[in-house]
């Protein structure tokens, strides 16, 4: 197995890794000081340059979205997504609860490059330890003038404070969260305009995944001809995969993007579990597009996947071994959308409920072959026709898993 | 688009504290320590404190399912069911067994008040799956027997 040097989980599995001392025992914070004498500029040229992109599943480029901050606007906000809740994904809990000065220090230079003063960190409510690593982080990056006034004498201020959301998927979504952080019901808003021109109270907001952020000190540390030394064409760098479902070996892998979908499991993941053959995977989060087993020598890039007719999405892997009945997990995904659907839109409430009957129909072995057809018509009526992506994202596992496994549907038909 | 309209509206009026209403969800989550669910006075002074309406805060607090507007018990077991626990033998399972442990379904609470069971969207545990979460406590890799330890664990707290 090729070994990879750890950046992103160095930390995670060392004794206290989520105290400040064990962050700078291993050279933390040593970016944030660089960056500081650093121009803003600079910094925005070097992410640019990097070709970072969001890792909080729409993969925007990250570099670019900083220059969409308007430069001259007096008041500007940077706003944390800590709300990790696509099903499969469990990648930025880890960080947060053991590393939360990783993504801390991403903060602040981010906050420095766009030049805002005030971050706002949303986290999941359910999300009770990582609550209080967030609060102890910030707290003790205070005590040590990372935060604050005149933070390590450059003349640069930031304060930065914890939100907690209350139970609703929604809330990830940019808008969503704006509207939530402005403490009322998380339905998204419309786009344009994108929230660097109009977010929180209207000011321009930089809203950026944990992950992405943790990127940005080994960034300014090691310079983007590193970070886009790694990875492929168009996906540079290091990501986290989160690998589960049937394999011997789930966790959290940390690899170079571009890794074979075939190597995170086989190698990484430990193989399938008793030795089985896998029927179909979920390559980037319940959202994305199903794939089956002979797709496994894909690259995990976003071009890639993009080919394979699917997406890299937050990184999930969800590998479902020869024995899975495919219905019931296409049931169980829809019923996840349904379940936080904002209910702001028709197509999303009503077209995902109707979705879910057809579902429940055809899992029970009750279902007609009226069932499957009104379910892919459905499905395509919603797709793309949301007021924000979840809906198409509810659309993507249904039509996916019936191009490849319209087999099961029919089966669970023939068996009435 | 309707609701950058309304949001427009409100702050023009300037009836509202923009600063106040950002309080809101931490000031829910204050109002349900008391009594485990957000009750009609609890509800009716954080809009005062707010100076928010009545319904303006209900409304909010009903988007949220981590704000109850109805009696819970003393723990709030909340099982995962989603696609990952699913697979690795939870979701549907851990339901049953500790439902049949304490002789409730979802959405019921034991008769003594203790415990309320509940099944739950994804946890960010996948990878430790099968989940679940009692109060703010998440407990993963669930077997029969982890799940009988939390349970007579809690069982034996005063
Ligand atoms: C329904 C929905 C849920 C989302 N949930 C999350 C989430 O939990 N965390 C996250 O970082 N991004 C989430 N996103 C993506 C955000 O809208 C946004 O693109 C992201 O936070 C930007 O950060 P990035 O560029 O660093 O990825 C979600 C998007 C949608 C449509
Ligand atoms: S697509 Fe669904 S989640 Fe998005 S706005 Fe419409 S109803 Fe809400
Ligand atoms: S599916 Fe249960 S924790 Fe993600």
């Amino acid at each position: 197995m090729p070994q990879h040097e750890k950046v992103l989980l160095a930390n995670v599995h060392r004794p206290n890794s989520e105290k400040i001392s064990t962050y700078l025992r291993y050279g933390g914070y040593t970016a944030l000081r660089k960056a500081l004498k650093m121009s803003p500029e600079a910094i925005i040229a070097e992410v640019k340059a990097s070709g970072l992109k969001g890792r909080g599943g729409a993969g925007f480029p990250t570099g670019a979205k900083w220059d969409f901050m308007p430069k001259d606007a007096p008041v500007k906000y940077l706003a944390v997504n800590t709300d990790e809740g696509e099903p499969g994904t469990f990648k930025d809990r880890l960080i947060v609860e053991r590393d939360p000065h990783s993504i801390l220090e991403g903060v602040i230079i981010s906050a420095y490059a766009i030049g805002a003063h005030r971050a706002f960190v949303y986290i999941r409510g359910e999300f009770f330890l990582g609550v209080k690593r967030w609060i102890k982080a910030i707290s003790d990056a205070y005590q040590h003038g990372y935060l604050g006034r005149n933070i390590l004498g450059s003349g640069f201020d930031l304060d930065v404070s914890v939100h907690r959301g209350a139970g609703a998927y929604i809330c990830g979504e940019e808008t969503a969260m704006i509207e939530s952080l402005e403490g009322k019901r998380g339905v998204p808003r419309a786009k344009p305009p994108y929230p660097a021109q109009s977010g929180l109270w209207g000011k321009p907001t930089l809203v950026q995944n944990v992950e992405t952020l943790a990127n940005i000190p080994h960034i300014v540390l090691r310079g983007a001809q590193w970070y886009s030394s790694i990875g492929t064409k168009e996906s540079k760098g290091i990501k986290i995969f989160c690998v589960s479902g049937h394999v011997n070996c789930p966790g959290n892998y940390e690899l170079p993007l571009g890794t074979r979908l075939k190597d995170i499991i086989y190698e990484h993941a430990g193989g399938v579990r008793m030795g089985r053959s896998i029927k179909a995977i979920i390559p980037g989060g319940a959202s994305t597009p199903i794939i089956s087993a002979d797709r496994i020598s894909t690259p995990m890039a976003f071009e890639t996947l993009k080919a394979a007719g699917t997406a890299l999405g937050t990184g999930a892997v969800i590998v479902m071994d020869e024995t899975t009945d495919m219905v019931e997990v296409v049931r169980r995904i829809t019923r996840f959308f349904v379940h936080e659907s904002c209910g702001n839109c028709l197509p999303c409430r009503v077209g995902g409920k109707r979705m879910l009957e057809h579902l429940e129909r055809l899992a029970a072995g009750t279902g007609t072959a009226r069932d499957i057809d009104d379910l892919e018509y459905l499905a395509h009526g919603i797709y793309g026709r949301t007021f924000c992506p979840m809906g198409t994202g509810m659309a993507e596992p249904i039509l996916s898993g019936l191009r490849l496994f319209r087999d099961e549907f029919e089966e669970k038909v023939k068996a009435v | 688009m309707a609701g950058a309209k309304v949001s427009k509206k409100t702050d023009s009026t300037a009836i509202i504290d923009p600063a106040k209403r950002a309080m809101l969800l931490a000031a829910l989550y204050i109002a349900q320590e008391q009594k485990g669910y957000l009750t009609r006075d609890a509800l009716h002074q954080v809009a005062k404190r707010l100076g928010l309406t009545d319904s303006e805060v209900y409304s909010t607090a009903s988007f949220y399912t981590l704000f109850r507007m109805e009696p819970v018990g003393r723990y709030v077991i909340q099982v995962c069911e989603g696609l990952s626990c699913y697979l690795n033998d939870g979701a549907e399972r851990v339901v049953e067994y500790v439902g049949a442990k304490l002789g409730i379904k979802p959405g019921e609470t034991t008769s003594d008040g203790r415990f309320t069971l509940e099944t739950v969207q994804c946890l960010a545990s996948c990878g430790t799956a099968p989940a679940m979460r009692v109060n703010d406590q998440l407990y993963e890799n669930l077997s029969p027997a982890s799940i009988d330890d939390i349970l007579e664990r809690l069982m034996g707290e005063v």
